[in-house]
């Protein structure tokens, strides 16, 4: 979730790649939102890597977490040191493998990496949409996904993966859309919010509200909430932190000094590393955009949404092959509630595989390089390739 | 492959569904999918094999096999498998009866306790029996249980299963090779293999 962790590049990467723009929505085909409201002429920003294959059965869609973007493997010219958010699982020879996969990644609806969202100018009003953006949720980045995986000539993705609000959107796809998807990968993440999630959320955005800048979201010419969202990324980043990790990385550790100052400077450490990713948060994030994309999550309630309460139920209407994984020291979306998800999906006879991985590091664990992870997720695909896409099976 | 997994192995038939309870790294459902073509599903509490069974391409769930045998409907499974997990296993009938409930047939191997090896050593020397097939000492076994192939009939008796097939069986020091026991069985045989069919069936 936390897209500035540290990224460490594993081996042999996609190289250039280049960001796209596809464009839906115009009049007669608007984008219907779950909100009740239409959106005409949509934007969504989508890299892809690797080779589409003839009959278009190895295309695999990676849905980015929270604050994420299309950028997921690669850079944009040869002397760019930024590489994408998942370069150590997409690549030659890596786990989302591009010699043998076409990889897709767009922007979410609601977002400000290139897709529309409240940065998007409002024709009606020629500024920025800011609040009058309507209320996107989790769904609606699915179906926008759906237009763009259509527009690509693909009929049945052979995998859909992500973590955290990213695998909110992989289980979304496999019961919203469920001849569409062969294999799904939901890690670390949840089929809804817990309060205490809903709770975090809550005060991120408040940070971002109660700062007068913020202005009732309309700030882009009068200059942009950057401390309310600072303030935001802060909380999100103790939640995708564990205490383990944060002993480990920080301790009681002092800043730049041998005692406490006794004013309100950032005498520890940690409090250094929360301002300091909060301030390197604001240079590429809108405040407005944290709003929509936090409330989607808050949202999301895949039980309440296809099965009247019942994940048993909501899991009847897939149909698609899972490998679940959660994180010994997540507790933004801790292993209860990745069990309650293949409980429902093994009551409905679905195929089925869940690792609980341990690891110290939080929530953002499924950023960081895991050697586990890696085997699960590379052993996982070559069946499902073999079974979907060379093998007889396109119909389980 | 084990030997006992081998006798398992040649009593599936070919595209059954099967669950390994405690499948380890998933040694038998590999060698049942590619020889037999079954679709198996794995369940393993430990997090390294089940991650190794995973990576084969293999369904394994990572977890407690009370937990997660409950799940599964009625009849989801042809057969049920526990291998040589029965001795530590805390309440052995509630197990079986919910391996009998998700499949048609159960089969589970153990580890046959009155083996003369172990016979002759707690009577000779007095202390409790240390073997290649329970290797531990009283202090640090995981094996809660002792189980006399004798016993594991009346076992089965008392539950009301009938014993659809039985096998005993003695290992050689690879436990990749064995043979068969006939004479005998509960003083010579090293292991007891059963299928136990449905209760009351």
């Amino acid at each position: 979730m936390s897209k500035d962790t540290e990224i460490i590049d594993t081996g042999a990467s996609v190289g250039l790649v280049q960001r796209h723009t596809f464009t839906f929505g115009k009049t007669g085909d608007t984008l219907k939102l779950e909100s009740g409201r239409e959106l005409a002429s949509v934007h969504l920003a989508y890299e892809t890597c690797g080779t589409l294959n003839a009959d278009k059965t190895n295309a695999i869609l990676v849905c980015h977490a929270l604050t994420g973007d299309s950028h997921v493997a690669g850079y944009y010219q040869e002397d760019d040191p930024k590489l994408g958010w998942w370069e150590i699982m997409v690549g030659p020879g890596k786990p989302l493998d591009t010699d043998k996969y076409f990889i897709i990644c767009s922007n979410v609806i609601g977002g400000c990496m290139g897709s529309s969202g409240p940065v998007t100018r409002n024709p009606e009003k020629d500024k920025p949409y800011g609040t009058d953006f309507p209320v996107v949720t989790i769904g609606d980045m699915v179906s926008c996904q759906r237009r763009l995986v259509d527009s690509l000539g693909i009929e049945k993705l052979l995998a859909v993966v992500g973590g955290s609000v990213g695998g909110m959107q992989v289980l979304e796809w496999s019961v919203r859309y469920p001849d569409r998807v062969c294999a799904a990968l939901p890690l670390a993440t949840t089929t809804k919010h817990s309060a205490q999630a809903i709770a975090f959320n809550e005060v991120a955005r408040q940070a971002i509200m109660a700062d007068p800048k913020w202005n009732g979201g309309d700030y882009y010419e009068s200059g942009r909430p950057e401390h309310g969202l600072a303030v935001a990324r802060m909380v999100g980043h103790i939640t995708y932190l564990s205490d383990e990790s944060m002993r480990h990385k920080f301790d009681r550790k002092l800043q730049d000094r041998g005692e406490v100052s006794f004013d309100f400077e950032a005498d520890f450490q940690v409090e250094s590393y929360l301002r300091y990713q909060g301030n390197k948060f604001v240079n590429r994030f809108d405040a407005n955009s944290f709003l929509y994309l936090t409330k989607a999550a808050d949202y999301f309630n895949l039980e309440n949404q296809y099965g009247d309460g019942s994940l048993v139920a909501a899991f009847s209407r897939a149909k698609c092959r899972y490998l679940v994984i959660s994180f010994t020291s997540d507790w933004l979306y801790p292993t209860y509630q990745s069990k309650a998800m293949v409980k429902g999906m093994k009551k409905n006879g679905l195929d089925v595989s869940f690792c609980e991985i341990e690891a110290p590091w939080g929530h953002d664990a499924f950023l960081l390089p895991n050697e586990r992870l890696d085997k699960l997720i590379g052993g996982f695909l070559d069946r499902v390739h073999a079974e979907c896409a060379l093998g007889a099976d396109n119909e389980i | 492959m084990r030997f006992d997994l081998q006798v398992i192995a040649s009593w599936i038939e070919p595209e059954a569904t099967v669950l390994d309870l405690g499948c380890r790294t998933g040694s038998l459902l590999d060698h049942l999918r590619q020889e037999k073509g079954t679709k198996g599903t794995g369940i393993e509490i430990d997090q390294e094999a089940a991650g190794e069974a995973i990576a084969k391409g293999l369904s394994v769930i990572h977890g407690d096999i009370y937990e997660e045998v409950e799940d599964y409907p009625d009849n989801a499974f042809d057969y049920v498998i526990l291998s040589q997990t029965l001795q530590q296993v805390y309440d052995p009938e509630k197990l079986i009866r919910e391996m009998l409930r998700v499949g048609h047939r159960c089969i589970v191997s153990f580890p046959n306790f009155t083996h003369m090896k172990n016979r002759f050593q707690m009577f000779f020397t007095g202390r409790a029996p240390v073997s290649k097939e329970l290797p531990y000492e009283w202090f640090n076994t995981p094996n809660i249980r002792v189980i006399p192939i004798t016993d594991f009939r009346r076992f089965c008796v008392g539950l009301d299963a009938p014993i659809v097939k039985e096998v005993a069986i003695s290992t050689h020091h690879h436990d990749t090779k064995g043979r068969t026991i006939t004479f005998l069985p509960n003083l010579f045989a090293t292991f007891g293999i059963f299928m136990l069919g449905q209760v009351g069936e």
